[in-house]
Protein backbone atom coordinates (compact mmCIF):
# COMPACT_ATOMS: atom_id res chain seq x y z
CA UNK A 1 0.00 0.00 0.00
CA UNK A 2 1.39 3.39 -1.02
CA UNK A 3 1.21 6.27 1.41
CA UNK A 4 1.75 10.01 1.11
CA UNK A 5 2.62 11.98 4.25
CA UNK A 6 1.77 15.68 4.56
CA UNK A 7 3.45 17.41 7.47
CA UNK A 8 6.87 16.67 8.93
CA UNK A 9 6.53 18.01 12.44
CA UNK A 10 7.10 15.79 15.46
CA UNK A 11 4.24 13.48 14.47
CA UNK A 12 5.28 13.17 10.81
CA UNK A 13 8.89 12.48 11.73
CA UNK A 14 7.76 9.92 14.32
CA UNK A 15 5.77 8.11 11.64
CA UNK A 16 8.70 8.10 9.19
CA UNK A 17 10.99 6.75 11.90
CA UNK A 18 8.59 3.88 12.58
CA UNK A 19 8.14 3.15 8.85
CA UNK A 20 11.93 2.91 8.61
CA UNK A 21 12.21 0.81 11.78
CA UNK A 22 9.41 -1.57 10.79
CA UNK A 23 9.79 -2.36 7.08
CA UNK A 24 7.80 -5.55 7.71
CA UNK A 25 4.67 -3.38 7.88
CA UNK A 26 4.95 -3.22 4.10
CA UNK A 27 3.96 0.39 3.53
CA UNK A 28 5.61 2.18 0.62
CA UNK A 29 6.21 5.89 1.14
CA UNK A 30 5.65 7.50 -2.28
CA UNK A 31 5.33 11.18 -1.35
CA UNK A 32 6.06 13.58 1.48
CA UNK A 33 5.51 17.30 1.95
CA UNK A 34 6.29 19.83 4.63
CA UNK A 35 5.20 23.46 4.75
CA UNK A 36 7.68 24.62 2.08
CA UNK A 37 8.61 21.62 -0.06
CA UNK A 38 7.61 18.19 -1.30
CA UNK A 39 9.04 15.04 -2.83
CA UNK A 40 7.24 12.47 -4.96
CA UNK A 41 8.53 9.11 -6.20
CA UNK A 42 6.01 6.46 -7.29
CA UNK A 43 8.73 3.81 -6.83
CA UNK A 44 9.13 4.66 -3.18
CA UNK A 45 11.13 7.06 -1.02
CA UNK A 46 13.57 6.13 1.73
CA UNK A 47 12.17 7.48 5.03
CA UNK A 48 15.66 7.66 6.56
CA UNK A 49 16.98 9.81 3.70
CA UNK A 50 13.97 12.14 4.03
CA UNK A 51 14.51 12.47 7.79
CA UNK A 52 18.21 13.22 7.25
CA UNK A 53 17.44 15.90 4.70
CA UNK A 54 14.74 17.42 6.91
CA UNK A 55 17.10 17.40 9.86
CA UNK A 56 19.97 18.93 7.87
CA UNK A 57 18.17 21.54 5.76
CA UNK A 58 14.83 22.01 7.51
CA UNK A 59 13.03 20.90 4.36
CA UNK A 60 12.28 17.52 2.82
CA UNK A 61 13.30 18.56 -0.73
CA UNK A 62 15.15 21.45 -2.40
CA UNK A 63 12.10 23.24 -3.84
CA UNK A 64 9.59 23.26 -6.63
CA UNK A 65 6.84 21.00 -5.32
CA UNK A 66 4.21 21.51 -2.65
CA UNK A 67 1.59 19.58 -0.69
CA UNK A 68 -0.95 20.39 -3.41
CA UNK A 69 1.31 18.70 -5.99
CA UNK A 70 1.49 15.61 -3.81
CA UNK A 71 -2.31 15.41 -3.63
CA UNK A 72 -2.69 16.05 -7.36
CA UNK A 73 -0.05 13.43 -8.26
CA UNK A 74 -2.34 10.62 -7.20
CA UNK A 75 0.76 8.53 -6.53
CA UNK A 76 -0.65 7.10 -3.29
CA UNK A 77 -3.47 4.97 -1.89
CA UNK A 78 -3.67 6.64 1.51
CA UNK A 79 -3.08 10.28 2.34
CA UNK A 80 -1.68 10.72 5.85
CA UNK A 81 -2.53 14.30 6.84
CA UNK A 82 -0.33 15.53 9.71
CA UNK A 83 -0.20 19.31 9.23
CA UNK A 84 -0.70 21.56 12.30
CA UNK A 85 -4.23 21.84 13.72
CA UNK A 86 -6.32 24.92 13.08
CA UNK A 87 -9.39 24.40 15.24
CA UNK A 88 -11.34 27.31 13.77
CA UNK A 89 -11.07 26.71 10.01
CA UNK A 90 -9.53 23.23 9.83
CA UNK A 91 -7.28 24.53 7.03
CA UNK A 92 -5.12 23.73 5.18
CA UNK A 93 -5.84 20.13 6.19
CA UNK A 94 -9.53 20.38 5.33
CA UNK A 95 -8.75 21.13 1.67
CA UNK A 96 -6.08 18.41 1.54
CA UNK A 97 -8.46 15.81 2.96
CA UNK A 98 -11.40 16.82 0.74
CA UNK A 99 -9.24 16.65 -2.40
CA UNK A 100 -7.88 13.23 -1.50
CA UNK A 101 -11.32 11.79 -0.67
CA UNK A 102 -12.81 13.25 -3.86
CA UNK A 103 -10.11 11.54 -5.89
CA UNK A 104 -10.98 8.22 -4.25
CA UNK A 105 -8.04 8.02 -1.84
CA UNK A 106 -8.23 6.88 1.79
CA UNK A 107 -7.28 9.39 4.46
CA UNK A 108 -5.64 8.93 7.85
CA UNK A 109 -5.10 12.01 9.99
CA UNK A 110 -3.93 13.19 13.40
CA UNK A 111 -5.31 16.65 12.64
CA UNK A 112 -8.18 17.58 14.95
CA UNK A 113 -9.17 20.71 13.00
CA UNK A 114 -10.91 19.20 9.96
CA UNK A 115 -12.56 16.40 11.95
CA UNK A 116 -13.93 18.81 14.53
CA UNK A 117 -15.09 21.46 12.04
CA UNK A 118 -16.60 19.30 9.28
CA UNK A 119 -16.91 15.68 10.35
CA UNK A 120 -20.30 15.20 8.65
CA UNK A 121 -19.15 16.62 5.34
CA UNK A 122 -15.94 14.60 5.26
CA UNK A 123 -17.67 11.39 6.33
CA UNK A 124 -20.21 11.88 3.50
CA UNK A 125 -17.40 12.43 0.98
CA UNK A 126 -15.65 9.26 2.14
CA UNK A 127 -18.92 7.29 1.92
CA UNK A 128 -19.61 8.54 -1.61
CA UNK A 129 -16.11 7.59 -2.74
CA UNK A 130 -16.24 4.28 -0.79
CA UNK A 131 -12.97 5.03 0.90
CA UNK A 132 -11.93 5.23 4.55
CA UNK A 133 -11.44 8.31 6.69
CA UNK A 134 -9.73 7.38 9.94
CA UNK A 135 -8.53 9.65 12.72
CA UNK A 136 -7.59 7.55 15.75
CA UNK A 137 -4.60 9.83 16.44
CA UNK A 138 -6.82 12.89 16.99
CA UNK A 139 -8.07 11.66 20.37
CA UNK A 140 -6.14 10.21 23.28
CA UNK A 141 -2.79 9.82 21.47
CA UNK A 142 -1.86 6.15 21.47
CA UNK A 143 -5.12 4.98 23.09
CA UNK A 144 -7.16 3.01 20.51
CA UNK A 145 -10.48 4.48 21.64
CA UNK A 146 -11.98 4.97 18.18
CA UNK A 147 -11.04 1.40 17.24
CA UNK A 148 -12.72 0.27 20.46
CA UNK A 149 -15.89 2.22 19.65
CA UNK A 150 -16.07 1.06 16.02
CA UNK A 151 -14.80 -2.49 16.31
CA UNK A 152 -14.15 -3.94 19.74
CA UNK A 153 -17.38 -2.63 21.27
CA UNK A 154 -19.38 -2.67 18.02
CA UNK A 155 -23.04 -3.45 18.64
CA UNK A 156 -23.12 -1.72 22.00
CA UNK A 157 -25.06 1.47 22.48
CA UNK A 158 -23.32 4.19 24.41
CA UNK A 159 -25.02 6.25 27.10
CA UNK A 160 -22.07 8.47 27.95
CA UNK A 161 -18.40 9.19 27.33
CA UNK A 162 -16.27 10.80 30.02
CA UNK A 163 -12.57 11.31 29.88
CA UNK A 164 -9.31 13.01 30.70
CA UNK A 165 -8.50 14.27 27.21
CA UNK A 166 -5.67 16.73 27.78
CA UNK A 167 -2.34 15.60 29.19
CA UNK A 168 -1.08 19.13 29.88
CA UNK A 169 -3.99 19.90 32.21
CA UNK A 170 -3.73 16.50 33.85
CA UNK A 171 -0.04 17.08 34.52
CA UNK A 172 -0.72 20.51 36.07
CA UNK A 173 -3.53 19.19 38.29
CA UNK A 174 -1.44 16.18 39.35
CA UNK A 175 1.40 18.46 40.42
CA UNK A 176 -0.92 20.88 42.25
CA UNK A 177 -2.42 17.92 44.11
CA UNK A 178 0.79 15.98 44.86
CA UNK A 179 3.13 18.85 45.66
CA UNK A 180 0.84 21.72 46.61
CA UNK A 181 2.14 23.82 43.70
CA UNK A 182 0.12 26.84 42.61
CA UNK A 183 -1.42 26.78 39.16
CA UNK A 184 1.28 29.16 37.88
CA UNK A 185 4.11 27.08 39.32
CA UNK A 186 2.75 23.85 37.86
CA UNK A 187 2.23 25.50 34.46
CA UNK A 188 5.80 26.83 34.46
CA UNK A 189 7.08 23.37 35.29
CA UNK A 190 4.96 21.82 32.50
CA UNK A 191 6.46 24.35 30.06
CA UNK A 192 10.01 23.58 31.15
CA UNK A 193 9.41 19.87 30.61
CA UNK A 194 7.91 20.51 27.18
CA UNK A 195 4.43 19.32 28.24
CA UNK A 196 2.89 22.75 27.65
CA UNK A 197 3.14 25.05 24.64
CA UNK A 198 4.59 28.54 24.90
CA UNK A 199 0.99 29.71 24.56
CA UNK A 200 -0.92 27.18 26.66
CA UNK A 201 -4.34 28.81 26.13
CA UNK A 202 -5.82 25.95 24.06
CA UNK A 203 -4.88 23.42 26.68
CA UNK A 204 -5.58 25.17 29.99
CA UNK A 205 -8.82 26.81 28.87
CA UNK A 206 -10.20 23.37 27.95
CA UNK A 207 -10.47 24.02 24.20
CA UNK A 208 -8.23 21.12 23.16
CA UNK A 209 -10.21 18.74 25.39
CA UNK A 210 -13.48 20.12 23.97
CA UNK A 211 -12.33 19.49 20.38
CA UNK A 212 -11.55 15.88 21.28
CA UNK A 213 -14.92 15.53 23.00
CA UNK A 214 -16.60 16.76 19.80
CA UNK A 215 -14.70 14.15 17.78
CA UNK A 216 -15.66 11.37 20.21
CA UNK A 217 -19.32 12.43 20.26
CA UNK A 218 -19.49 12.58 16.48
CA UNK A 219 -17.81 9.20 16.08
CA UNK A 220 -19.91 7.54 18.73
CA UNK A 221 -23.34 8.99 18.00
CA UNK A 222 -22.96 10.79 14.67
CA UNK A 223 -24.36 13.90 16.31
CA UNK A 224 -22.71 16.38 13.97
CA UNK A 225 -21.84 18.68 16.89
CA UNK A 226 -19.12 21.34 16.82
CA UNK A 227 -16.97 23.18 19.33
CA UNK A 228 -19.71 25.80 19.78
CA UNK A 229 -21.97 23.12 21.29
CA UNK A 230 -19.58 22.42 24.19
CA UNK A 231 -19.83 24.27 27.53
CA UNK A 232 -16.18 24.86 28.39
CA UNK A 233 -14.49 25.81 31.68
CA UNK A 234 -10.71 25.60 31.88
CA UNK A 235 -8.38 24.93 34.80
CA UNK A 236 -6.72 28.36 34.82
CA UNK A 237 -8.92 29.62 37.65
CA UNK A 238 -8.22 26.74 40.04
CA UNK A 239 -6.57 27.41 43.38
CA UNK A 240 -4.38 25.10 45.49
CA UNK A 241 -7.06 25.45 48.17
CA UNK A 242 -9.57 23.83 45.82
CA UNK A 243 -7.39 20.72 45.61
CA UNK A 244 -6.79 20.82 49.37
CA UNK A 245 -10.51 21.03 50.10
CA UNK A 246 -11.22 18.19 47.66
CA UNK A 247 -8.54 16.17 49.48
CA UNK A 248 -10.44 16.54 52.77
CA UNK A 249 -13.21 14.50 51.11
CA UNK A 250 -10.69 11.94 49.79
CA UNK A 251 -11.22 13.43 46.35
CA UNK A 252 -9.18 15.31 43.79
CA UNK A 253 -9.84 17.54 40.76
CA UNK A 254 -9.37 16.63 37.09
CA UNK A 255 -10.37 18.33 33.84
CA UNK A 256 -13.14 16.09 32.53
CA UNK A 257 -14.86 16.01 29.16
CA UNK A 258 -18.37 14.63 29.46
CA UNK A 259 -20.90 13.76 26.74
CA UNK A 260 -24.38 12.50 27.64
CA UNK A 261 -26.68 12.71 24.59
CA UNK A 262 -29.84 11.86 26.57
CA UNK A 263 -29.30 14.98 28.67
CA UNK A 264 -28.09 17.03 25.73
CA UNK A 265 -24.88 17.48 27.70
CA UNK A 266 -21.49 18.30 26.20
CA UNK A 267 -19.22 19.77 28.83
CA UNK A 268 -15.54 20.24 29.61
CA UNK A 269 -14.89 21.43 33.16
CA UNK A 270 -12.75 20.74 36.19
CA UNK A 271 -14.60 18.20 38.33
CA UNK A 272 -14.26 16.68 41.77
CA UNK A 273 -13.64 12.91 41.65
CA UNK A 274 -13.01 10.31 44.35
CA UNK A 275 -9.34 9.34 44.37
CA UNK A 276 -10.16 5.75 43.45
CA UNK A 277 -12.16 6.79 40.36
CA UNK A 278 -10.80 5.15 37.17
CA UNK A 279 -10.36 8.58 35.55
CA UNK A 280 -8.02 9.77 38.30
CA UNK A 281 -4.73 9.14 36.51
CA UNK A 282 -1.38 10.81 37.01
CA UNK A 283 0.86 13.00 34.91
CA UNK A 284 0.35 13.45 31.19
CA UNK A 285 -1.73 10.29 30.76
CA UNK A 286 -5.16 10.33 29.16
CA UNK A 287 -8.14 8.11 30.02
CA UNK A 288 -11.55 7.60 28.48
CA UNK A 289 -14.54 5.86 30.04
CA UNK A 290 -17.28 4.53 27.78
CA UNK A 291 -20.64 3.62 29.32
CA UNK A 292 -22.25 0.90 27.22
CA UNK A 293 -25.37 -1.22 27.44
CA UNK A 294 -23.74 -4.64 27.02
CA UNK A 295 -20.14 -4.23 28.15
CA UNK A 296 -20.94 -1.91 31.07
CA UNK A 297 -18.22 0.62 31.76
CA UNK A 298 -15.00 0.30 29.79
CA UNK A 299 -12.05 2.55 30.65
CA UNK A 300 -9.05 2.93 28.37
CA UNK A 301 -5.92 4.62 29.64
CA UNK A 302 -2.56 5.44 28.10
CA UNK A 303 -0.21 8.00 26.67
CA UNK A 304 -2.08 10.94 25.20
CA UNK A 305 0.77 12.48 23.22
CA UNK A 306 4.25 11.89 21.84
CA UNK A 307 5.53 11.39 18.31
CA UNK A 308 6.05 7.61 18.38
CA UNK A 309 2.88 7.09 20.45
CA UNK A 310 0.91 9.03 17.83
CA UNK A 311 2.64 7.00 15.08
CA UNK A 312 1.20 3.91 16.79
CA UNK A 313 -2.33 5.27 16.30
CA UNK A 314 -1.60 6.24 12.67
CA UNK A 315 -0.14 2.82 11.83
CA UNK A 316 -3.15 1.12 13.47
CA UNK A 317 -5.41 3.10 11.13
CA UNK A 318 -3.25 2.29 8.09
CA UNK A 319 -3.36 -1.43 8.86
CA UNK A 320 -7.13 -1.31 9.43
CA UNK A 321 -7.52 0.25 5.97
CA UNK A 322 -5.24 -2.31 4.35
CA UNK A 323 -7.10 -5.20 6.01
CA UNK A 324 -10.45 -3.91 4.86
CA UNK A 325 -9.62 -2.68 1.36
CA UNK A 326 -7.13 -5.40 0.35
CA UNK A 327 -3.41 -5.08 0.36
CA UNK A 328 -2.53 -4.66 -3.30
CA UNK A 329 -1.65 -1.11 -4.35
CA UNK B 1 -38.97 9.17 54.78
CA UNK B 2 -39.44 5.97 56.77
CA UNK B 3 -42.77 4.27 57.08
CA UNK B 4 -43.53 1.39 59.43
CA UNK B 5 -46.65 -0.74 59.24
CA UNK B 6 -48.24 -3.95 60.47
CA UNK B 7 -47.28 -7.10 58.66
CA UNK B 8 -50.64 -8.56 57.75
CA UNK B 9 -51.51 -10.14 54.40
CA UNK B 10 -51.86 -7.73 51.50
CA UNK B 11 -50.62 -4.70 53.45
CA UNK B 12 -47.28 -4.43 51.73
CA UNK B 13 -48.67 -4.40 48.19
CA UNK B 14 -51.42 -2.02 49.29
CA UNK B 15 -48.80 0.37 50.67
CA UNK B 16 -46.42 0.14 47.71
CA UNK B 17 -48.97 0.79 44.96
CA UNK B 18 -49.74 4.44 45.87
CA UNK B 19 -46.04 5.24 46.29
CA UNK B 20 -45.30 4.80 42.61
CA UNK B 21 -48.59 6.51 41.69
CA UNK B 22 -47.49 9.62 43.59
CA UNK B 23 -44.05 9.63 42.00
CA UNK B 24 -42.20 8.36 45.07
CA UNK B 25 -38.97 6.44 44.81
CA UNK B 26 -38.66 3.34 47.00
CA UNK B 27 -35.16 2.99 48.39
CA UNK B 28 -35.57 -0.04 50.64
CA UNK B 29 -38.23 -2.39 51.97
CA UNK B 30 -37.16 -4.01 55.22
CA UNK B 31 -39.29 -6.94 56.25
CA UNK B 32 -38.36 -8.41 59.59
CA UNK B 33 -39.76 -11.51 61.23
CA UNK B 34 -38.74 -11.59 64.82
CA UNK B 35 -39.33 -15.11 66.11
CA UNK B 36 -40.26 -14.09 69.67
CA UNK B 37 -43.06 -11.70 68.77
CA UNK B 38 -46.48 -12.75 67.59
CA UNK B 39 -46.86 -12.61 63.83
CA UNK B 40 -49.60 -9.98 63.46
CA UNK B 41 -47.60 -7.16 65.04
CA UNK B 42 -44.48 -7.49 62.93
CA UNK B 43 -43.20 -4.37 61.25
CA UNK B 44 -42.45 -3.62 57.66
CA UNK B 45 -40.25 -0.62 57.07
CA UNK B 46 -40.30 1.22 53.80
CA UNK B 47 -37.68 3.84 53.03
CA UNK B 48 -38.66 6.12 50.17
CA UNK B 49 -38.11 9.57 48.77
CA UNK B 50 -40.88 11.83 47.58
CA UNK B 51 -41.36 15.54 46.99
CA UNK B 52 -42.41 17.28 50.20
CA UNK B 53 -45.63 18.67 48.75
CA UNK B 54 -46.91 15.21 47.78
CA UNK B 55 -46.26 13.58 51.14
CA UNK B 56 -49.63 14.31 52.78
CA UNK B 57 -51.54 13.06 49.73
CA UNK B 58 -49.46 9.88 49.69
CA UNK B 59 -50.08 9.18 53.38
CA UNK B 60 -53.81 9.70 52.82
CA UNK B 61 -53.78 7.35 49.84
CA UNK B 62 -51.96 4.65 51.78
CA UNK B 63 -54.46 4.92 54.63
CA UNK B 64 -57.30 4.70 52.11
CA UNK B 65 -55.91 1.31 51.08
CA UNK B 66 -56.60 0.16 54.63
CA UNK B 67 -52.95 0.13 55.64
CA UNK B 68 -52.24 1.31 59.13
CA UNK B 69 -49.10 3.37 59.40
CA UNK B 70 -47.47 2.79 62.78
CA UNK B 71 -44.79 5.41 62.49
CA UNK B 72 -43.71 7.98 59.96
CA UNK B 73 -40.12 9.10 60.25
CA UNK B 74 -39.03 11.94 58.09
CA UNK B 75 -35.47 12.65 57.14
CA UNK B 76 -36.23 15.66 55.02
CA UNK B 77 -32.87 16.31 53.48
CA UNK B 78 -31.84 12.92 52.24
CA UNK B 79 -29.40 13.94 49.51
CA UNK B 80 -26.13 15.71 50.05
CA UNK B 81 -23.56 16.93 47.61
CA UNK B 82 -20.40 18.99 48.02
CA UNK B 83 -19.12 21.42 45.44
CA UNK B 84 -16.10 23.69 45.40
CA UNK B 85 -16.54 27.41 44.79
CA UNK B 86 -13.68 29.72 43.82
CA UNK B 87 -13.65 33.50 43.51
CA UNK B 88 -14.31 36.62 45.52
CA UNK B 89 -16.79 34.80 47.71
CA UNK B 90 -16.96 37.25 50.58
CA UNK B 91 -17.04 40.41 48.47
CA UNK B 92 -19.86 38.94 46.37
CA UNK B 93 -21.89 38.40 49.56
CA UNK B 94 -21.62 34.77 50.56
CA UNK B 95 -24.62 35.29 52.86
CA UNK B 96 -26.75 36.03 49.81
CA UNK B 97 -25.33 33.01 47.95
CA UNK B 98 -26.29 30.71 50.83
CA UNK B 99 -29.61 32.49 51.36
CA UNK B 100 -30.70 31.88 47.79
CA UNK B 101 -30.17 28.13 48.14
CA UNK B 102 -31.90 28.04 51.54
CA UNK B 103 -34.83 30.08 50.16
CA UNK B 104 -35.81 27.18 47.91
CA UNK B 105 -37.24 25.43 50.98
CA UNK B 106 -36.26 22.05 49.58
CA UNK B 107 -32.49 22.43 49.74
CA UNK B 108 -30.11 24.12 52.12
CA UNK B 109 -26.44 24.77 52.67
CA UNK B 110 -25.43 22.38 55.43
CA UNK B 111 -21.71 23.04 55.66
CA UNK B 112 -19.29 25.66 54.48
CA UNK B 113 -15.51 25.60 54.71
CA UNK B 114 -13.84 28.74 53.36
CA UNK B 115 -10.12 29.25 52.75
CA UNK B 116 -8.99 32.85 52.33
CA UNK B 117 -5.33 33.14 51.32
CA UNK B 118 -4.91 36.94 51.10
CA UNK B 119 -7.14 39.97 50.79
CA UNK B 120 -6.96 40.45 47.01
CA UNK B 121 -6.68 36.75 46.17
CA UNK B 122 -9.68 34.63 45.27
CA UNK B 123 -10.93 32.49 48.12
CA UNK B 124 -12.04 28.88 47.88
CA UNK B 125 -14.92 27.16 49.64
CA UNK B 126 -16.22 23.66 50.03
CA UNK B 127 -19.97 24.00 50.21
CA UNK B 128 -22.22 21.07 51.11
CA UNK B 129 -25.84 21.18 50.04
CA UNK B 130 -28.58 18.93 51.35
CA UNK B 131 -31.82 18.45 49.46
CA UNK B 132 -35.05 16.49 49.84
CA UNK B 133 -34.88 14.64 46.53
CA UNK B 134 -32.52 14.06 43.65
CA UNK B 135 -34.59 16.43 41.51
CA UNK B 136 -34.44 19.14 44.17
CA UNK B 137 -30.65 18.68 44.37
CA UNK B 138 -30.41 19.19 40.65
CA UNK B 139 -32.50 22.36 40.94
CA UNK B 140 -30.36 23.64 43.82
CA UNK B 141 -27.19 23.04 41.78
CA UNK B 142 -28.71 24.75 38.73
CA UNK B 143 -29.51 27.72 40.99
CA UNK B 144 -26.00 27.72 42.44
CA UNK B 145 -24.56 27.66 38.92
CA UNK B 146 -26.74 30.63 37.99
CA UNK B 147 -25.69 32.59 41.11
CA UNK B 148 -22.04 31.75 40.40
CA UNK B 149 -22.35 33.00 36.82
CA UNK B 150 -23.87 36.29 38.06
CA UNK B 151 -21.09 36.76 40.60
CA UNK B 152 -18.22 35.55 38.42
CA UNK B 153 -17.48 32.55 40.64
CA UNK B 154 -16.03 29.25 39.43
CA UNK B 155 -17.88 26.11 40.49
CA UNK B 156 -16.21 22.71 40.52
CA UNK B 157 -18.85 20.00 40.70
CA UNK B 158 -18.43 16.32 41.42
CA UNK B 159 -18.52 13.91 38.48
CA UNK B 160 -21.60 11.74 38.73
CA UNK B 161 -24.88 12.30 40.54
CA UNK B 162 -25.71 13.33 44.10
CA UNK B 163 -24.55 11.12 46.89
CA UNK B 164 -27.34 9.04 48.42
Amino acid sequence: MRIAVLGLGAVGRGLLQMLAAKPELGFVLTAVADSTSARIDPDGLDPVAILDEKCGTGRCAPSGLSAADVIASGAYDVLVELTPTNAMTGEPALTHIRSALESGRHVVTSNKGPIATDYSGLAALADDARVALRFEATVGGAIPVLHAIRDGLAGNSYSSITGVLNGTCNYILTRMDDEGLTYEQALTEARELGYAEADPTYDVRGIDAAIKLVILANTCWGLGVTLDDVAITGIDGLTVDALRLAATQDCTIRLIGEAVPAENLLRVAPRVLPRNHPLVIKGTLNAIMLSTDMAGEVTLMGKGAGSVETASALIGDLIAIRDRYDGSG
Amino acid sequence: MKLEMKDSPGQLVAALTPISEFGGNIIAVIHQHEPESSSDTLGVQIVLEIAQERLDALVAAIKLQGVSILRLGEERLLHRQSVIMIGHLIQTDIGDTIGRIDATGSAEVAELNVHMPAIAEPSTALITIKATTRAEMKRALDLLRQVAAEKGLLIVEPLGGAEA
